[in-house]
């Protein structure tokens, strides 16, 4: 099989580090494998490009200690199982990979890996050191997010026209990354990221995309890694400007950051998964006065919300005043709101009157 | 009053009887003194053995009798006048039940003080007499010894089949041994008559001291089966063995030869074999007899022992060393360890003109400038004649002060026999090597204590063989292999010190791991004189001293009060002319802090050793497990590699494991020096009390 210039670069990558090992014990020397530390001491908000980035400190993962050695290991079960991958031109699932590398060692009864959660961290050990993506290493994580507008797209070779996709969407894949995913013709001013899928049916089934002439996407809370990648590409290929609307509570405003600049763990790749001009469209804290919410829709915070949101004061994304204030106002009143909680003022409130008065009158964060 | 008459008379047939029973034990006490002057356990010996000894102590008996006898019984009114007791019986009425009653007599109705008290200790009495007395003579001859033991049913046949006696019953005992044999004039004399015997009247190391035992166990014999003592002897080459059969007159303590036949075909060129029938208990008295055996065995590396029981294979423990232990040389006694009663008597029999003479020739240690310091100390006389000694108690009193105040060398030690830690270290290998062997044999009968613990592998071993262990670590340093297990084992000799006078010796040694449990309290050995203490561990001054000892230092746990937890084996030996024991029965140790400080401090020497030893398997296991775990994932990385890259597996392979030798040598090399810096601290650093003893 042929391989494509992408998978070509991963497998060299895959084989050098390999090749770095050989060449480690041929000279007598205890091998490791070199990976950027992805914690929150080794990350830094780049202010001028808007994004949280990765800084420059590195961990040697060696074989001949006592405390690596497994890790080393596992670290080449899954670099030879991802090679096979991509060599085959398949793909698959992170969970499916976790069960292609277990086994028994030998004849005791430790296994290559216990738990998934022993692989996972692996992998993501992989993308930073070999400096290669998920989707390079032709894996993908667990599939949600739901995306309709007007715009056509080509998935794997198929013709699909994002304006016909019914009630359920286009179901957003976990790899959108232009081999797989290409951008067609559309009409859309804009996207509109939405945290939840029920929030998002309402969208849909008022047809505001339609009307509005914009994309809309949920990510089922968090959203995945596809999903994210697919709104910088809109946003980056088709100029598009990003509107992010999330419950009113630090929850929803991390969703807002991570889409904005970047999550910490994942900081390697913000440059492909954040968009720094995002805008914050609700719910915002002061909205239960200006929408006029009764108190008997809010929640009240629990000591966990408070203790998060008097954590994100603190982070430098989120030190502009006007955010700030919006922290300050959701710890100072103790409650918090889901974006449901608009239906009190009728089911299509939010689609009807108050998404469109907030983009009217710009009303939203940056 | 008639009636009144009748109780008078009662009481006077009880009367004598009572009285006698205390005359015996009057005569006890002035005895007891030149005994243990004489360095012998006191009270055993109740007359002196010696004819002349005799006589003049029936004199003595006689002259005592009647004052003694007043002061005794209650003759005497009380000081209150009101109410006068009648006189029972007048010294005239009482000395007509007064009379001698002989040594033979006193112990058929106080076997127990001679360890006859059951059938089943009976049984172990009876054989370690006849040891003790084997192993004693062969060194003394200078002759390796070979010692066999036997038991037999007698409700077996000849071929050793039927049915084992369940609980009493008959048997007969053999000991035979290799050793320079008895002269024929002899053979009667000494086992048919108590307190006869060469040991007693001498200083000197020894199992044996009264000579009391061997004739003890005929007339156990003799009492319950009615049978005598049977021996043969031969004492060379050129001469014929002599087959005796003796009976002892228990009334005048002397010997009845029954048969005496020259035997042509004995198969021994020298040595003597003892056959008695006793009535005893086999079925429980077998643990004791196999542990003393086997406890033998261990003391007396030297010695080869044979041992044949009913329904059982024959067992051999084989000697460890063709050397014989170091003679233990006579001594006289030191100053310092004589008492006031002791001093006296040997005065009273010195045959110096003077003091000072006296004291130059009855103990050691006593030159003539010395001699002159105790006199000066105690401000007698250079001139005064000993006999005047003996007689003046202030003055004999005044002599003894002055000892005490007078620097005396300590006495030499070369009156001492340890068994040496070269020595014990082999002996507890081959000792090792029999237990081991033993275990399914003892499956059956549950006997020998000790193989519980070898039980256990072999029976594994029945089972499912276990998987050949991996390669094998070269054994540590102190460690020994045997029979597929591996033990620790670590000795010492303390250098001998002085207790009151006495020289004393104690050595310590420990068998670690092999199929010892590890769950289980240690197993203790106790030796005096190389002679196995069975009984009354914990009335053991060496109890005392391991349990005092602080075992969590060296690594084994210990609750509190109690002897260390782990698999372990240790034994505790003292050599002394004069073992202090607790009670005739020589069963235990007495607690004299000199010599439970010196047990003390060669337990820790010992206990050192093991901490380091086990410090050190600790580390190698844990080297040795993690060297495993990267083979294993060296095994992995290189499949994946070899994937990967293409290249050869076996290649990869190979690049890793020298690294991995070359990086685990590095941390091994490491590791040993932290730890043999961490014992050298420990061995530099001992506590304030083991400064002071040093």
């Amino acid at each position: 099989m042929r391989l494509d210039a992408v998978s070509k670069k991963t497998v060299g990558k895959i084989e050098r580090l390999a090749e770095s090992v050989i060449k480690s014990v041929k000279g007598r020397k205890n091998p490791f494998v070199e990976i950027p530390i992805r914690s929150l001491a080794n990350v830094h908000f780049d202010k001028k490009k808007g994004v949280v980035q990765l800084g420059s400190q590195t961990q040697k993962r060696y074989f001949f200690n006592v405390a690596m050695a497994k890790k080393f290991m596992q670290t080449f079960l899954v670099s030879d199982a991802c090679k096979e991958l991509v060599e085959s031109g398949k793909t698959t699932s992170i969970r499916d990979l976790y069960y292609i590398t277990k086994h028994t060692i030998g004849d005791t009864r430790q296994n290559t890996f216990e738990e998934q959660d022993e692989s996972d961290p692996i992998i993501e050990d992989l993308e930073v050191s070999l400096d290669a993506l998920r989707e390079e290493l032709h894996l993908f994580a667990s599939r949600k997010g739901s995306m309709v507008g007007p715009v056509t797209i080509r998935d794997s070779g198929d013709t699909i026209d994002l304006r016909r996709m019914g009630s359920g969407g286009w179901a957003v894949p976990s790899i959108v990354e232009e081999n797989v995913v290409q951008l067609g013709k559309h009409e859309a001013r804009y996207i509109l990221l939405i945290e939840k899928d029920a929030v998002w049916s309402r969208f849909n089934e008022d047809k505001f995309w339609k009307r509005e002439k914009c994309i809309i996407i949920q990510g089922g809370g968090q959203p995945p890694r596809g999903v994210r990648r697919m709104v910088q590409r809109l946003h980056a290929e088709l100029r598009l400007p990003v509107y992010v609307l999330v419950d009113n509570d630090p929850w929803g405003f991390y969703i807002y950051s991570v889409m904005k600049q970047g999550s910490i763990n994942l900081a390697y790749e913000s440059m492909r998964m954040a968009v720094p001009s995002a805008r914050f469209v609700g719910l915002s804290s002061f909205d239960k006065d200006k929408y006029e919410l009764p108190m008997n829709v809010a929640i009240k915070m629990d000591d966990g919300d408070v203790a998060r949101a008097r954590q994100m004061l603190a982070y430098p994304w989120f030190a502009d005043k006007r955010w700030q204030r919006e922290i300050q106002e959701m710890v100072r009143s103790g409650v918090k709101f889901e974006l449901e909680a608009l239906s009190r003022r009728g089911i299509s409130f939010i689609t009807e009157e108050y998404l469109p008065k907030k983009l009217r009158e710009k009303d939203w964060l940056e | 009053m008639a009636a009144i008459k009748k109780a008078a008379a009662k009481r006077k047939v009880k009367v004598p009887a009572k009285a006698e029973r205390q005359l015996s034990l009057i005569e006890v006490a002035p005895a007891s003194a030149p005994a243990r002057a004489a360095g012998v356990a006191p009270g055993k010996v109740t007359v002196k053995a010696t004819a002349k000894a005799l006589a003049k102590a029936k004199a003595a008996r006689v002259a005592a009798a009647e004052p003694e006898a007043e002061l005794e019984l209650p003759v005497e009114p009380p000081a209150a006048a009101e109410r006068t007791p009648r006189r029972r019986a007048t010294a005239e009425q009482m000395a007509k039940g007064q009379r001698e009653i002989s040594i033979s007599e006193f112990f058929t109705k106080n076997r127990h003080l001679l360890g006859f008290d059951n059938p089943s200790k009976a049984l172990l009495t009876t054989i370690k007499e006849a040891v003790d007395n084997s192993l004693d003579a062969c060194e003394e001859a200078g002759i390796l010894p070979e010692i066999t033991i036997e038991v037999r049913d007698l409700a077996l046949d000849v071929r050793g089949q039927g049915e084992l006696t369940k609980g009493e019953g008959r048997f007969v005992v053999i000991v035979e041994d290799n050793g320079p044999g008895i002269v024929k004039g002899q053979v009667p004399k000494i086992f048919g008559k108590l307190l006869y015997g060469s040991k007693f009247h001498r200083l000197k190391q020894a199992r044996g001291q009264q000579g009391i035992g061997i004739s003890a166990a005929a007339m156990y014999g003799q009492l319950t089966t009615g049978r005598p003592i049977r021996v043969t002897s031969r004492t060379g080459k050129g001469k014929p063995a002599h087959a005796f059969e003796i009976q002892i007159d228990t009334r005048k303590n002397d010997p009845t030869v029954v048969s005496d036949q020259e035997q042509k075909d004995w198969p021994q060129e020298h040595g003597t074999r003892v056959e008695l029938e006793i009535v005893a208990d086999w079925r429980t008295g077998q643990r004791f007899v196999n542990r003393y055996v086997e406890h033998t065995a261990l003391s007396n590396p030297h010695a080869t022992v044979h041992y044949l029981r009913p329904k059982q294979e024959r067992l051999t423990f084989p000697r460890a060393t063709d050397e014989l232990p170091r003679e233990a040389l006579e001594i006289k006694p030191h100053p310092h360890g004589v008492e006031l009663g002791a001093l006296m008597l040997m005065a009273a029999e010195s045959r110096s003109h003077d003091v000072k003479g006296f004291l130059q020739t009855a103990f050691s240690r006593v030159s003539a400038p010395v001699a002159g310091a105790i006199l000066k100390n105690s401000g007698i006389k250079e001139r005064l004649r000993p006999r005047e000694l003996g007689e003046d108690r202030a003055l004999a009193e005044k002599l003894h002060k002055g000892i005490l105040a007078t620097r005396i060398m300590a006495p030499s030690t070369n009156c001492l026999s340890p068994i040496g830690d070269e020595l014990m270290k082999r002996g507890l290998v081959s000792f090792l090597s029999v237990i081991e062997t033993e275990g399914p044999e003892a499956e059956d009968d549950g006997q020998l204590d000790l193989d519980s613990a070898a039980k256990k592998p072999v029976r594994r071993k029945g089972k499912a063989p276990e998987p050949a262990p991996p390669p094998e670590l070269p054994p540590e340093e102190g460690e020994e292999r045997i029979k597929g297990h591996k033990y620790f084992i670590a000795t010492v000799t303390r250098p001998p010190k002085v207790y009151r006078g006495n020289p004393f010796q104690v050595e310590v040694g420990l068998a670690f791991g092999g199929s010892w449990p590890a769950d289980k309290t240690i197993e203790l050995f106790r030796f005096a004189n190389r002679v196995p203490l069975l009984f009354q561990r914990g009335a053991c001054g060496m109890t005392e001293a391991i349990v005092k000892t602080d075992w969590r230092n060296y690594l084994l746990s210990q609750p509190k009060g109690s002897l260390p937890v782990g698999p372990m084996a240790l034994l505790v030996h003292i050599a002394s002319v004069w073992v202090p024991f607790t009670s005739e029965a020589k069963e235990a140790l007495a607690h004299y802090p000199e010599i439970i400080r010196e047990i003390q401090l060669a337990a820790q020497e010992c206990g050192r050793k093991l901490a380091t030893f086990i410090r050190k398997k600790k580390q190698a296991d844990y080297q040795a497990q993690r060297r495993s775990i990267f083979e294993l994932y060296i095994e992995e990385v290189a499949g994946s590699i070899h994937r990967i890259t293409g290249n050869s597996r076996d290649a990869i392979k190979r690049d890793f494991l020298r690294v991995a030798e070359q990086v685990t040598e590095a941390d091994l090399a490491a590791e040993d020096k932290k730890l043999d810096e961490a014992s050298e601290k420990l061995t530099r650093r001992p506590r304030r009390r083991d400064e002071e003893a040093e």
